[in-house]
């Protein structure tokens, strides 16, 4: 609606706009009482009518009136009559598609519709006025009058539709109609009322996803493919696969499983030290080869040249001295060499003395390094001699002086032997002078013999873990007094003190004893013996089986003399001084004639019976004044000699070229017939000793 | 483990060696008798030429290993023993 404004100062109507209620109010009042008086605005119910009615000058103000001073009254407001709509909005917001905002309409539509009225008038040239009449039959151009042109026709049920059709104007019927007109029908568009208005569906916003996984690590890895890395490779899957196999074996019996475990754990833990211990040894080696080169040079290469002037006699170079700090005060015993180890060889210290007996040690030394020895083992009698086996040379027997024996397993790292004997397993009561390994009796265990002073001779059988011991023969003295003998208790009982095996027919031996006979038994008989050789006046320190020659033994003693026999003989074929009592003899290994000597005034003494059949063609002193010399060994293949003196230490010697000489009788046929060869140099030699009785050959 | 260091004691006390030292796979020394610049010089070159001897003479063949390896020099002499895990390098003046 329209408002209508007014102009001029307006007297009764103070309100502004807001007051209308107040306004409409007090004109409605004003409407009543201009009936009754003009000037007055009576619009409170309180008036009393004479009052109010007397007072022309005080108006009636309502209670919420807006108070306003005279000059405000007078205020004239200007009203503009315009043709807005004040219903219209002011600030429509439309959303442009095109620029992708929401845009304030420029121009607002003030157009008010009042009243709408739609109507059914169609113009003539119109698409749906040519249809109705077409629907009514009439040709085109005529202007159909409606009621008239119907009550023409036949009063039909169709007519009468026609009828209302016309004034209703909806379309479904016309379209039936039309169709029975039979005119082809068009789709027509509404004239009026057509609006064309695009939707669009709902776009579903799109999203883009994307994931992003970790980069998988990654590192540099650079290898060589050499043909030791593949073989290692082929190596380790070897083990594993062997690894393998034997868990599914022990997987059978549990308790395999778990000891296997066990070694396993054992094994990684130790693996450290074992590594280090190994890798130390050998630069060990290589230190002390760099310390004691020219020795080392020596040992392989040195030849005396001086040998070639002295005609017939030659010398021993001393080479590597061994010596323990820890053996001070013991004698060495027994020495022997390791069969397969060239290098290795083991001392026995002990001591001599019958009145000072303490502890014993057991070493063995490389050659390689002469400061320190490989193993070693400190037992508590003192031993007296020992023999590593000739084939597992890893098992050593040692004798004691306290009459037991032990065998040692070097490849163990425990101090204690492996087996040893006790008073309950036939503890020899005396010191046990020698043992010997033999051939492994018909049970394959590994037996040894044994002699010692009480007479017997005791052969040991290592039965899985203990020792068995069998007497084998007992000795006794011969002809006079065994009883008295037996029954004296002498501080040097006379008993066997020595024994050598037979190279070849194995079960000969030999015993030298105490009181300086010599017995050739044999393991068969054990009470009697096969023979007698009255041989020294003095305790027997050693008798040997010469290496080549089956019939030739040789002996020495205390007596000072050194004895070689023929066994089928009972007088010794040489015979040989030596100014002091002698310690060891030793026959040497590449030839048959060749021997050497120990003394106890420190003189190596070393005979060649082909070259001089009366004297030594070496004899030096090796050691200091006043250290005896005890034992003596040839290496079984480098020309080297050890010998042992009662300080506990050892000496290696090298042997000059003219203490090896070998004949050179038949030089190409010498090296493949060399035993034979020996052989018979020694026959000779005995058949020249047989024919001095006969011959005037001296 | 006290064997082996009384061992290494032994071939301190040898005339003429002067150090040694022991060195890890990696080439890292763990023990050394010599101040630590020579150490770690020491180990870093011997390392590398251990490694190539190694290589050298496991190709020629795979069944066969390296025992040592010795350097001699004017001065003095290199000694070195590989093991899977460790080396030991002793140095020696042996002409002392």
């Amino acid at each position: 609606m329209p408002g209508i404004q007014r102009t001029g100062p307006v007297k009764n109507k103070r309100g502004s706009n807001t007051q209308s209620q107040p306004a409409k109010v007090a004109a409605t009042k004003l409407a009543k009482a201009s009936t009754k008086k003009k000037d007055e605005d009576d619009g409170t119910e309180m008036g009393d009518g004479t009052d109010e009615w007397m007072q022309r000058k005080t108006l009636i103000k309502p209670p919420d009136q807006l108070d306003l001073t005279e000059a405000e009254l007078k205020e004239e407001f200007t009203r503009i009559l315009t043709a807005n709509n004040p219903h219209a909005p002011e600030n429509i917001v439309r959303y442009s598609f095109k620029e992708l905002l929401y845009q304030r309409t420029g121009s607002i539509d003030q157009l008010a519709t009042h009243f709408m009225l739609e109507g059914n008038l169609l113009h003539q040239d119109s698409d749906e006025a040519r249809r109705q009449k077409a629907r009514q039959g009439y040709p085109e151009g005529m202007v159909p009058i409606a009621t008239e042109a119907k009550e023409e026709k036949p009063d039909t049920l169709q007519a009468e539709v026609e009828e209302v059709m016309e004034e209703g104007g909806s379309e479904d019927r016309s379209d039936s109609v039309q169709h029975k007109g039979g005119k082809p029908e068009q789709k027509q568009t509404n004239q009026f009322n057509f609006i064309e208005r695009g939707s669009k569906t709902l776009n579903n916003p799109l999203r883009q996803m994307g994931c992003q996984t970790e980069p998988p690590p990654r590192a540099n890895f650079s290898a060589t493919a050499n043909q030791w890395v593949i073989y290692d490779a082929y190596v380790e899957e070897l083990q594993k696969q062997e690894n393998n196999k034997e868990k599914q074996r022990a997987s059978m019996k549990k308790e395999e499983g778990k000891s296997k475990k066990k070694t396993m754990l054992v094994e990684t833990q130790s693996d450290d030290i074992t590594k280090f211990r190994k890798v130390t040894k050998i630069v060990e080696r290589m230190v002390i080869q760099n310390t004691f080169d020219d020795i080392a040079q020596d040992f392989k290469y040195f030849e005396d040249a001086s040998d070639e002037f002295r005609q017939q006699e030659g010398t021993l170079l001393p080479l590597w001295k061994f010596q323990y700090d820890k053996v001070k005060g013991l004698a060495v015993t027994s020495l022997c060499w390791n069969q397969r180890y060239k290098d290795l060889f083991g001392v026995g210290l002990g001591s001599y003395d019958f009145t000072k007996q303490g502890h014993g040690m057991l070493l063995f030394y490389s050659l390689k390094n002469s400061t320190f020895p490989e193993y070693f083992y400190t037992t508590s009698s003192g031993i007296m001699c020992l023999d590593i086996h000739p084939n597992l040379s890893h098992l050593v027997a040692v004798g004691f002086y306290n009459g037991c024996v032990a065998v040692y397993n070097l490849k163990e790292k425990s101090i204690q032997p492996l087996y040893t004997s006790t008073a309950m397993s036939g503890m020899l009561t005396q010191p046990v002078w020698q043992v010997k390994w033999q051939k492994d009796d018909m049970d394959n265990n590994h037996n040894f013999f044994s002699v010692s002073s009480d007479g017997r001779v005791v052969s040991w059988t290592l039965v899985k873990n203990e020792m068995v011991f069998t007497d084998i023969v007992k000795l006794a003295v011969g002809d006079s007094v065994t009883g008295g003998l037996e029954g004296l208790q002498l501080p040097n009982p006379a008993c066997g003190t020595s024994f050598d095996f037979h190279k070849e027919v194995d079960y000969l031996f030999l015993v030298g004893t105490e009181e300086g006979k010599i017995y050739k038994c044999s393991k068969a008989y054990s009470s009697q013996f096969l023979d007698t050789y009255d041989g020294h006046h003095m305790a027997v320190d050693a008798v040997r089986w010469n290496h080549f020659h089956p019939k030739v033994f040789i002996s020495c003693s205390a007596d000072w003399t050194i004895k070689i026999w023929d066994h089928t003989v009972r007088t010794p074929m040489f015979t040989f001084d030596l100014n002091s009592a002698v310690g060891d003899v030793a026959w040497s290994p590449y030839s048959s004639t060749v021997f050497a000597a120990v003394t106890t005034d420190g003189k190596v003494h070393v005979f060649d019976l082909n070259i001089n059949k009366y004297e030594a063609i070496c004899h030096q002193p090796v050691v200091a004044k006043k250290t005896k010399l005890t034992h003596i060994e040839f290496h079984p293949v480098y020309p080297i000699i050890i010998v042992g003196d009662d300080r506990g230490c050892v000496t290696s010697l090298k042997l000059s070229p003219n203490l090896r000489k070998k004949p050179k009788e038949k030089k190409r046929q010498e090296l493949p017939e060399g035993p034979e060869v020996e052989i018979a140099k020694m026959e000779k030699l005995l058949n020249l000793l047989q024919d001095p009785d006969n011959s005037s050959l001296g | 483990m006290a064997e082996v260091e009384e061992t290494l004691k032994r071939i301190q006390s040898q005339k003429g060696v002067q150090g040694i030292i022991i060195i890890n796979a990696e080439g890292i020394p763990i023990k050394s008798t010599l101040d630590n610049s020579s150490t770690v010089q020491y180990a870093g070159l011997l390392h590398q030429l251990v490694m190539k001897t190694r290589s050298t003479v496991r190709d020629l063949d795979p069944q066969n290993d390296l025992t040592f390896l010795r350097v001699r020099s004017k001065k003095n002499e290199i000694m070195i023993a590989p093991d899977k895990d460790y080396f030991l390098i002793v140095i020696q003046n042996p002409s002392d």
